[in-house]
């Protein structure tokens, strides 16, 4: 508990002045133009905008997948990004540090949902009986355990996205980003997700951004960063309990 | 850790399955083809084997017998059996023809050898039935291939013979089955006329004044019956006794016989580097292309299979998948194409290599060699492949 708290005071994710130009000269094309942001362990917070803002640019720059143009990046109180330094292994970053929630799942279909879970450990290099022990435990923290063994095409929507939310937990990473998690899913079904989304924050204390368009789970986050050409600005939630 | 490359194949393993065995057909094709080479120069292997000959003996400055015609007198071999070192010698007459039977043509090699003791260079080494030849005319032993029955009359040209013996791998260096018939009866076929050519030729000797000289009797007919007199061979099979050297008793029969001698050597290179070469060479064009082939199709097998994969390739790449890791998956995937696709083709080439007309010999060394080919394609192929999926942004599972 004391490194949790420890943790808890450090920002899961700090963003002071990101900037992501894409292209040179008269066909450069500012997408993020001085994004600041602090996100918290154990939070939930929603990032909203309309197409074309920004969202996914922000999304990659922070997801370690593109590399900002300027500014200031820390994950968990280390700097992976400041005005054209990085780290050297963003790959192995991403596998141990940040989860992804997609739209669509995205699992791997010629895996089994155990090993889709596990796979996360064994490519950070645990050996296979301990990664299926974590994700079959991670399975029964999302009440999926009992399709351990099915294949992916044997799911249901709602089971595929959480077998795919515990894939990006499957590393203990301190930072999930979620793109349009509940997008293909309908009311009741994405209000479960997000429900899990919240206990799992609260749990593991990790800090989750929610890109998300979908007007029914809006309401539920306490925070929200609207995006619009290329500027985010923090507003309160009303924090709707699901 | 996981396996992902068989994990994708038995996710789809029928779909890989008959890929592979799509591969494998072609893989058969560039077998048999190695197989077909290998079988033409098996022919001629043991056409030589077979003989039971240390040299050939041949009209001068030809090649002689069996890529090159060659007509010798069949008495000079009583001058060759003189000669230090000659153990035993043998007359032999060769020609192909088509042959009648059973209401359709099958192309032989006539073979004439002189019957008068077994063993004789030229006569067949052994009988897979019947007996050894023991009449001076009209009987025959056949290579099994011929499809003559123990017992058969068969009608070669103007004359019947009965089948005695049956012999097997007994072809020309073109694969066409050998009907051994004795010496006489060979040399009729090969050199005598038929009768109208013989009523022709006399009435032409007739008329030429050079042979129809009033002031010289019997002139006439000596040059006339020296037209119906068959006394030519095409090679005399020269068997040498333990320990000589052959090619000093071939110096020596072309120092002093005014003939050609090929060792064993000598002849192989004949047949096998000469007779062959423009055929070796065409199949090698053959094999190289179907090589070619198969590298396009397998490229574009797993080149099709790894596009399909983008998005998975894009997450494995987003949650930290090494290069290596996927470059492996595809390299797998790719060899274990190559290898379903080897052994169905090995199998395949082994079924119908038997159906073809010539003789196909699929050796163990060309299959392992030709495994570790396919294998050698297979991951050169895949490195078309692997660069793509290098080359997919792991920005492409977020939203693109």
């Amino acid at each position: 508990m004391d490194r949790v708290d420890k943790m808890d005071n450090i920002p899961a994710i700090k963003l002071s002045g990101l900037k992501k130009r894409y292209g040179t000269g008269d066909a450069a094309v500012d997408a993020l133009k001085g994004v600041d942001m602090t996100i918290w362990p154990g939070e939930v917070v929603g990032l909203v905008g309309p197409s074309g803002s920004g969202k996914s640019t922000l999304l990659k720059c922070l997801g370690a997948v593109i590399e900002p143009t300027a500014g200031r990046m820390e994950l968990a109180g280390d700097v992976i990004y400041e005005d054209g330094w990085k780290i050297p292994d963003l790959r192995a970053l991403r596998r141990d540090r940040i989860g992804f929630v997609f739209q669509a799942p995205y699992l791997i279909p010629f895996l089994d949902v155990t090993d889709n879970v596990a796979l996360l450990p064994m490519l950070a290099g645990q050996d296979n009986a301990s990664a299926r022990k974590r994700a079959l435990e991670l399975l029964t923290a999302l009440d999926v355990q009992h399709r351990a063994g099915a294949q992916i095409s044997q799911l249901s929507g709602g089971e595929q996205q959480r077998v795919a939310i515990a894939r990006s937990l499957a590393n203990h990473a301190p930072i999930i980003l979620a793109d349009e998690p509940t997008a293909p899913l309908d009311s009741e079904r994405a209000l479960t997700v997000v429900r899990i989304l919240n206990d799992l924050a609260r749990e593991y204390r990790t800090a989750i951004i929610v890109v998300t368009h979908d007007e029914k789970i809006i309401p539920t986050f306490k925070r929200i960063y609207h995006i619009r050409d290329g500027k985010t600005h923090e507003e309160a939630g009303e924090g709707r309990s699901i | 850790m996981i396996n992902l490359a068989s994990r994708d194949v038995l996710h789809g393993w029928g779909k890989f399955l008959f890929t592979g065995v799509g591969l494998g057909l072609l893989i058969g094709a560039t077998l048999t083809m190695g197989g077909v080479f290998r079988g033409m120069v098996d022919d001629g292997q043991v056409l030589i084997d077979n003989s039971g000959a240390d040299l050939w003996v041949v009209q001068q400055g030809t090649l002689g017998p069996y890529a090159e015609p060659s007509s010798l007198r069949d008495d000079v071999w009583r001058g060759i059996a003189g000669i230090e070192g000659v153990a035993e010698t043998g007359n032999a007459a060769y020609l192909t023809i088509q042959m009648a039977h059973n209401g359709k043509d099958t192309r032989v090699m006539i073979v004439g050898i002189e019957v008068d003791r077994p063993n004789r260079p030229g006569a067949p080494p052994y009988l897979i039935a019947g007996r050894p030849i023991l009449q001076g005319h009209y009987e025959a032993i056949a290579d099994e291939r011929a499809g003559l029955k123990l017992g058969e009359r068969v009608k070669i040209r103007r004359h019947d013979y009965t089948v005695v013996g049956l012999t097997r791998r007994m072809v020309s260096s073109s694969g066409d089955p050998m009907i051994f018939v004795p010496l006489k009866d060979a040399q009729e076929i090969q050199f005598l006329k038929d009768n109208d050519a013989l009523v022709n030729e006399r009435a032409r000797t007739a008329a030429n004044p050079a042979f129809n000289r009033p002031g010289v009797p019997g002139l006439l007919e000596a040059a006339q019956a020296s037209a119906t007199q068959a006394r030519s061979v095409n090679t005399v099979l020269v068997r040498l006794t333990p320990g000589t050297d052959p090619a000093t008793v071939a110096n020596e029969i072309q120092r002093w016989k005014r003939l050609t001698a090929y060792t064993r050597a000598q002849m192989e290179d004949i047949l096998i580097a000469k007779l062959i070469a423009t055929s070796a060479k065409q199949i090698g064009m053959f094999l190289v292309i179907l090589a070619v082939v198969t590298a396009a199709i397998v490229a574009f097998i797993i080149y099709t299979m790894t596009l399909a994969k983008v998005r998975e390739i894009a997450v494995l790449k987003l949650i930290g998948a090494k290069n290596r890791i996927i470059a492996g998956m595809i390299l797998q995937q790719s060899l274990a194409l190559g290898i379903i696709g080897f052994l169905v083709g090995r199998i395949a080439a082994g079924l119908w290599g038997p159906a073809f007309p010539k003789y196909v010999l699929l050796l163990p060394g060309d299959a392992v060699a030709g495994f570790a080919i396919v294998l050698t394609i297979c991951a050169l192929a895949s490195s078309v492949a692997i660069r793509a999926a290098l080359a997919i942004d792991p920005a492409e599972a977020i939203g693109g």
